[in-house]
């Protein structure tokens, strides 16, 4: 399957017919491929709208917990970059929705950064997100982004200044991942009127959809940030629901959250 | 030293967004002390009432004697307060913590010496202090463990990753996004995100200001040779700029061989050749890693030294050939610990003992008339149960089942 249209575009096809799309999260290799592939199947399968797959690294300092392990066990079962690589290539084939991946950037500085985003392409990866890169540090990866087609996704925080987002939103494509609040990924976040503030700061600084992450864990914080973002980011909940419950209980949750 | 974040090839600030705000405050206060005369004053006043300083430059007479070259002088840094060099990165971060109006500090601490600078810093200044220490750290460190608790800090062991520096310092990340408004991270050595490795250098920079001085007054001419051991490169940044400028001054900084360099089972990532350029804890260095960039596990037997990256600006005097650096195994540190608590009545840290075998390996190529200097970055009591342990010794294990009946009755 050819696939032409640019991430934007595809999100803002799909947000013609939902009010917030699904972007949810998995750790490549944790606890298996195997399972990463049973777990895909029934994120799309329950509607979810984009999937960010998390090519593990040792030192993930903006995790919290539970992605922490994640990236530790897989990293002890011997996932490696070539493994991850090869596995987005065969997701993207088999489901026609975006994915992206999620990593440190020692993961692609150590690739090589135009060997990678060549390798994302060929794999038809339609963006990255790198949360310990900021725009300033590496001009290169942006430039090999824009010749390569991917998108580089950017990250808003709430103690992100005005001119701070403004300057991000000049090197962002895709979407801005706005994370919801101090802290590392995994705990609760409160949705209320200090965070509408931002939200409408961060709507204020892009024209790029905006996607909430950092402690979503159910349909009342699914609905709470609808109409007011456009994306609800699923990350730590669904990697605990799969440790706890198992696989099957993946697209239930997924189908009730919206 | 121009206010720099890259230095050559390494360093920078690769961090989450969500700390940008806080570097750029950071950025900003530092520069303000920089520039003002008053800010060294308040701090150089602070180090030699509170700290002791300056420390002692010792003329090891009979290691001299002993080796039969060039003259060995000792700076004398495990008489600064709390026995390491860390205390003078510390005590300059506080001033700072204290004109930036935070109340909490945390740290990471491997030796456990950055730790109770920071917690004693704590105390005396009046802030709330979180120290992150790998378990296996904490293990090995117990008494330092004991003094921070006592002095008010929570000590939260790390139980992720391999339990050691690397992971404490990705556990004091966390805990400083979560808490970066009222929290200020008090990072121990010259490495991780700009402005911290030009920063800490800076107030460690006390140690070659005063030691430039010491050698011309005792010895009349700088040295031949200046050593210092190198885990994340505090202590060899401190010493080394007092004489970066005098390129007839040779700077050696020495690693940890672990079981030696070919073993794998080491701490070396500018000798040797098994690290390569990475980016990891919010700066790029040469890391210890994997052809995936996964970090390796280090090993040494002194906490201290036992890290996957080093200082950015030691990588780029490394390029430059400025600095030389040379590794020290396991077994050559206990040896060169006992001769020098034998012969001088002094007891370096592990990791400074690191310095001292590779310029007693050198010592006797140089003439009489040369003078070498040894940074003693550290203490060695802290290292009671290891070196006890090392030595196999026998009282010492009497002693420890003796007190350990006594807890159990």
């Amino acid at each position: 399957m050819v696939k032409t249209m640019i991430l934007e575009e595809k999100l803002r096809a799909q947000l013609q017919q939902k009010d917030i799309l699904l972007m949810t999260h998995i750790v490549l290799g944790y606890p298996s491929f195997h399972v990463n592939r049973q777990v895909i199947a029934q994120m799309v399968g329950n509607g979810v709208d984009c999937i960010e797959m998390q090519i593990p690294f040792s030192e993930p300092m903006a995790d919290g917990p539970v992605i922490l392990k994640a990236n530790q066990d897989s990293l002890a079962a011997g996932t490696t970059v070539k493994q991850c690589l090869e596995f987005g290539a065969e997701m993207t084939a088999a489901h026609d929705i975006p994915f992206l991946f999620m990593t440190y950037y020692n993961i692609i500085f150590k690739y090589g950064e135009e060997d990678f985003f060549m390798a994302a392409k060929a794999a038809d990866i339609q963006g990255l997100i790198v949360p310990d890169l900021p725009p300033e540090m590496s001009p290169d990866f942006f430039r090999f982004a824009k010749t390569s087609g991917i998108a580089p996704i950017l990250i808003f925080a709430p103690t992100s200044t005005n001119s701070r987002m403004d300057e991000l939103n000049t090197s962002a494509d895709g979407f801005i991942y706005c994370v919801a609040r101090r802290g590392v990924t995994g705990a609760q976040s409160e949705f209320d009127g200090e965070f509408d503030s931002y939200l409408n700061r961060c709507r204020a600084a892009t024209s790029l959809p905006l996607a909430v992450g950092f402690g979503i864990r159910d349909s009342e914080d699914v609905r709470a940030i609808s109409g007011r973002a456009d994306i609800a980011v699923i990350g730590s909940k669904t990697i605990q629901l799969v440790d706890t419950e198992g696989v099957e209980a993946v697209g239930p949750f997924i189908s009730n959250l919206r | 030293m121009e206010n720099q974040t890259v230095f050559g090839n390494w360093g920078g600030s690769y961090i989450p967004e969500i700390l940008h705000q806080t570097f750029e405050q950071l950025q900003d206060e530092y520069l303000k002390a920089r520039n003002d005369p008053h800010f060294w004053q308040e701090y150089s006043d602070l180090m030699s009432t509170y700290s002791g300083r300056p420390t002692p430059l010792t003329y090891a007479e009979n290691l001299t004697r002993h080796f039969g070259g060039a003259k060995i002088y000792i700076k004398r840094e495990d008489l600064n307060h709390t026995g390491a060099h860390k205390a003078n990165n510390v005590m300059g971060q506080g001033l700072l913590v204290k004109r930036m109006g935070k109340k909490r500090v945390i740290a990471e601490t491997g030796a456990g010496q950055h730790g109770m600078a920071t917690a004693t810093m704590a105390a005396k200044f009046g802030f709330d202090c979180t120290i992150y220490m790998g378990e296996v750290d904490v293990q090995r460190q117990r008494p330092n463990v004991f003094w921070m608790e006592k002095m008010g800090a929570t000590v939260i062991p790390v139980v992720d990753g391999s339990r050691i520096l690397k992971d404490a310092i990705n556990e004091a990340f966390r805990d400083w996004v979560s808490n970066v408004d009222t929290t200020h991270y008090v990072l121990g050595t010259a490495c991780g995100p700009a402005p911290f490795p030009e920063m800490v250098s800076w107030f460690q920079s006390i140690i070659g200001m005063e030691t430039e001085k010491q050698i011309k007054q005792q010895h009349g001419k700088p040295p031949a040779r200046v050593y210092a051991c190198v885990g994340g490169g505090s202590n060899a940044m401190g010493i080394f700029q007092g004489f970066l400028g005098n390129s007839d001054v040779e700077l050696v900084g020495v690693e940890a061989g672990g079981k030696g360099i070919k073993s794998g089972l080491h701490a070396c990532r500018l000798c040797g050749s098994d690290a390569s350029p990475g980016v990891a804890q919010g700066y790029k260095t040469m890391f210890l890693q994997n052809s995936d960039g996964q970090m390796l596990e280090t090993h040494s037997v002194a906490a201290g030294l036992d890290y996957v990256g080093v200082s950015p600006i030691l990588a780029d005097l490394a390029e430059k050939k400025r600095v030389r650096f040379e590794s020290a195994t396991d077994s050559e540190v206990m040896q060169a610990l006992d001769l020098t608590m034998k012969m001088e009545g002094i007891i370096p840290a592990l990791e400074s003992a690191h310095a001292f075998v590779q310029a007693f390996k050198e010592a006797p190529q140089l003439s009489a008339d040369e003078a070498i200097i040894i940074n003693q970055s550290g203490r060695g009591d802290k290292d009671i149960f290891t070196i006890a342990h090392a030595f196999d010794d026998p009282s010492w294990k009497k002693f420890i089942i003796a007190i350990a009946e006594e807890y159990n009755r």
